[in-house]
């Protein structure tokens, strides 16, 4: 009995992907937040209302801390959800999370400098950045396309569409 | 048959050298437009309509549906070939037609999209001149319990039906549902979840979540597994669809039209709706359901053709009542207003011009071939650039850095959701019907006086909530009889593993 049990219990033990309490972390946080947020929101301002501004993100917010649980208990039992595949991606690979980690640099990058420097000059080092970062070797051409990109994007939401994306440090040359 | 006169007269006037120009320019503005990423049609229309404001009304009206059409192109150009879909109804459409361009097979899934648009948008059309009072008629007899019921309808079969885990699926929703939460409260004016930040009080802007869980989402993903080494050749195939693409395409135009405009047709009806529907039914009827998830024509001909409808649909309660029921007839009407034209059954005489902007809009076939270079570019400058025109798209709305710190935010949240394979699809249906979920509700208990009976009092909404039971309990008990061969089948492998290991 035992000897036909073990290497079940092992199988089950590596396809445990522990990774996925973030998942469970997120969806108790999100609904902690959204129970505390509602408890401080007034009701009865109307009796023809009896749901209120609270009923909805208390619902919300339960179900997402019940579905954090169920999913904290099906986690050691080997429930595994299915990473997404593409042509471009290459699932044996164990995750080049420092990639993801100067992309996501790049991007806070960008909400701080878009305003001072400027869509074309950020644009610029988001495009060639990016690319760089992605694996190009063409590092010239890289931020030549990005240049090229971000004074066409601003020359036609300016012109063509009246939108007037931030001109920053190049004001009055653009 | 007066419709009809009026149809032949639409005819002669659309028809004239000068507007068939101006309908192609419309369409060709449309196109270019509605192809960036993370723009879709409202967007598109919003954006290009003080264009049409240097031309005579006529021409006007005639260019800007022309737009129209071109942006909802546009769109689903985009959907197919960078997996960003613009607006909520072309979701679905990335859905199989990403992964077709993904299997070399772009041609055939924008030549399915464009010619399932076309018939759609040909017969939706037809069926407005034809039908468009009577349509009305019923639509606005259709209540707030029975618009809360389809709502609801919709939120159970995302979420229960597409996917495979239902624990992921509903753990999506919620998430959806949370962001959609953000906002001013719309009864008492309290602001929810908007962590004390004004510029949140209006809620997070779809076009943003879309374009952060769709296109920033995707590229974070990529770049973290990215094939260092050349991947194999993408198959070109061929050019145009086969004979056997042909086959399993006209079915589903044709079921995905019906669903289409009686839907858009319907106050607060829109085009998601219809687009699930199809998709599901489509799966549901496909001699090839294993090819679903991977590619199937269907999942991309049926939506498409929904989607279009749906667009035709739209156009009975705006002209006849002056009601947008989605985005894009909102900017519509706008244009409409400022023309001076008061939407109204006198409009119905000019609404056949339409067919012929339609028409022109097959002449964008060529251009799309351009287009269709984009899925040759090296990886990293595709990727660079969908990350780019991700952020301009989502800059642009409203041009504050704040969106782009959401856009991050929400990209995180979509590379997380790919790693644990949660559905994308439920979070984003979670965030459009939410708000109009409980707006439904609440309205509906004001009118009943809060009486929590008065939500099942029209038919429509009784009939909506039997087939929402059905859909949760057949597959439950499908799958218990299911179960009872499964344990009888491990009893089994274990008596056999017993036996082995005694022996």
């Amino acid at each position: 009995m035992t000897t036909t049990k073990e290497p079940r219990e092992n199988e089950l033990a590596k396809r445990v992907d522990k990774a996925q309490y973030l998942v469970v972390a997120v969806l108790v946080a999100v609904g902690a937040f959204l129970i505390y947020n509602a408890l401080t929101l007034e009701t009865g301002f109307a009796k023809v209302d009896p749901v209120g501004p609270r009923f909805f993100p208390l619902v919300v917010g339960i179900a997402a801390v019940l579905l954090g649980v169920v999913l904290a208990i099906a986690i050691p039992r080997g429930s595994v959800g299915e990473a997404d595949a593409g042509e471009d991606i290459d699932p044996e690979s164990p995750g080049d999370w420092r990639t993801v980690g100067m992309l996501v640099g790049l991007f806070v990058a960008m909400i701080l400098l878009v305003n001072p420097l400027g869509w074309v000059v950020m644009g610029t080092i988001f495009f060639g950045g990016a690319a760089t970062i992605l694996g190009s070797k063409h590092y010239v051409r890289n931020f030549v396309i990005g240049l090229a990109l971000s004074l066409a994007s601003f020359y036609a939401f300016y012109s063509g569409l009246g939108i007037p994306l931030p001109a920053g440090i190049l004001d009055g040359i653009l | 048959m007066e419709n009809i006169d009026w149809l032949i007269q639409g005819f002669e006037q659309a028809a004239t050298p000068m507007n068939l120009l101006y309908a192609v320019i419309g369409v060709l503005l449309g196109t270019a437009v509605g192809v960036l990423p993370g723009i879709g049609p409202a967007m598109t229309v919003a954006l290009l309509l003080p264009i049409t404001y240097n031309v005579s009304p006529s021409a006007a009206f005639i260019m800007f549906a022309g737009i129209f059409y071109g942006g909802m192109y546009g769109g689903s150009t985009t959907s197919i070939l960078l997996n960003t879909p613009g607006e909520s109804s072309s979701v679905i459409t990335a859905i199989e037609g990403n992964k077709m361009a993904k299997a070399g097979r772009a041609a055939q899934a924008l030549a399915t999209a464009a010619i399932g648009s076309f018939v759609a948008g040909t017969i939706g059309t037809a069926l407005l001149v034809l039908f468009a009072p009577a349509v009305s008629r019923f639509a606005v007899t259709l209540g707030a319990p029975s618009y809360l019921a389809i709502m609801l309808f919709a939120l159970v079969a995302v979420t229960a039906v597409l996917g495979s885990s239902k624990l992921r699926g509903a753990i999506s929703l919620v998430l959806g549902l949370a962001i959609g939460i953000v906002g001013i409260d719309f009864l008492t004016g309290q602001p929810r979840a908007t962590f004390g930040i004004p510029q949140l009080s209006d809620g997070i802007d779809i076009v943003v979540i879309a374009v952060a869980i769709f296109a920033l989402g995707e590229a974070l993903w990529v770049a973290a597994h990215l094939r260092r080494r050349p991947a194999q050749v993408i198959p070109v195939g061929r050019p145009w669809m086969g004979k056997d693409d042909w086959k399993r395409s006209w079915k589903p135009w044709l079921r995905g039209t019906a669903y289409g405009f009686p839907f858009g047709a319907l106050p607060a009806g829109g085009a998601e709706l219809p687009t699930f529907l199809s998709y599901i039914t489509e799966k549901k009827l496909s001699k090839h359901p294993e090819e679903f998830g991977k590619g199937a024509i269907e999942g991309v001909a049926g939506p498409e053709a929904a989607n279009n409808a749906s667009a035709a649909g739209t156009l009975v309660p705006m002209l006849s009542l002056g009601l947008p029921t989605n985005a894009t007839a909102a900017v519509m009407l706008t244009a409409f207003v400022s023309y001076g034209i008061q939407p109204g059954p006198t409009l119905f005489d000019k609404e056949p011009l339409l067919i012929w902007t339609l028409i022109a809009s097959l002449f964008i076939g060529n251009f799309l071939l351009l287009v269709l270079k984009l899925l040759r570019t090296p990886r990293p400058y595709l990727y660079a650039g969908i990350l780019f025109f991700a952020t301009l798209g989502a800059f642009a709305v409203n041009v504050q850095p704040l969106d782009l710190a959401l856009l991050l935010v929400f990209g995180l949240l979509g590379l997380m959701m790919r790693r644990f394979g949660l559905p994308v699809l439920p979070l984003i249906i979670g965030v459009i019907l939410g708000p109009r979920i409980e707006r439904q509700l609440r309205q509906s208990l004001q009118l009943g006086a809060g009486d929590w009976g008065s939500l099942f009092t029209e038919p429509v909404a009784i009939v909506t909530y039997v087939l929402m039971a059905v859909l949760l309990i057949v597959p439950l008990v499908l799958k218990l009889m299911h179960r009872d061969e499964e344990t009888l089948l491990i009893v089994e492998d274990d008596k056999d593993q017993r036996e082995k290991a005694q022996a």
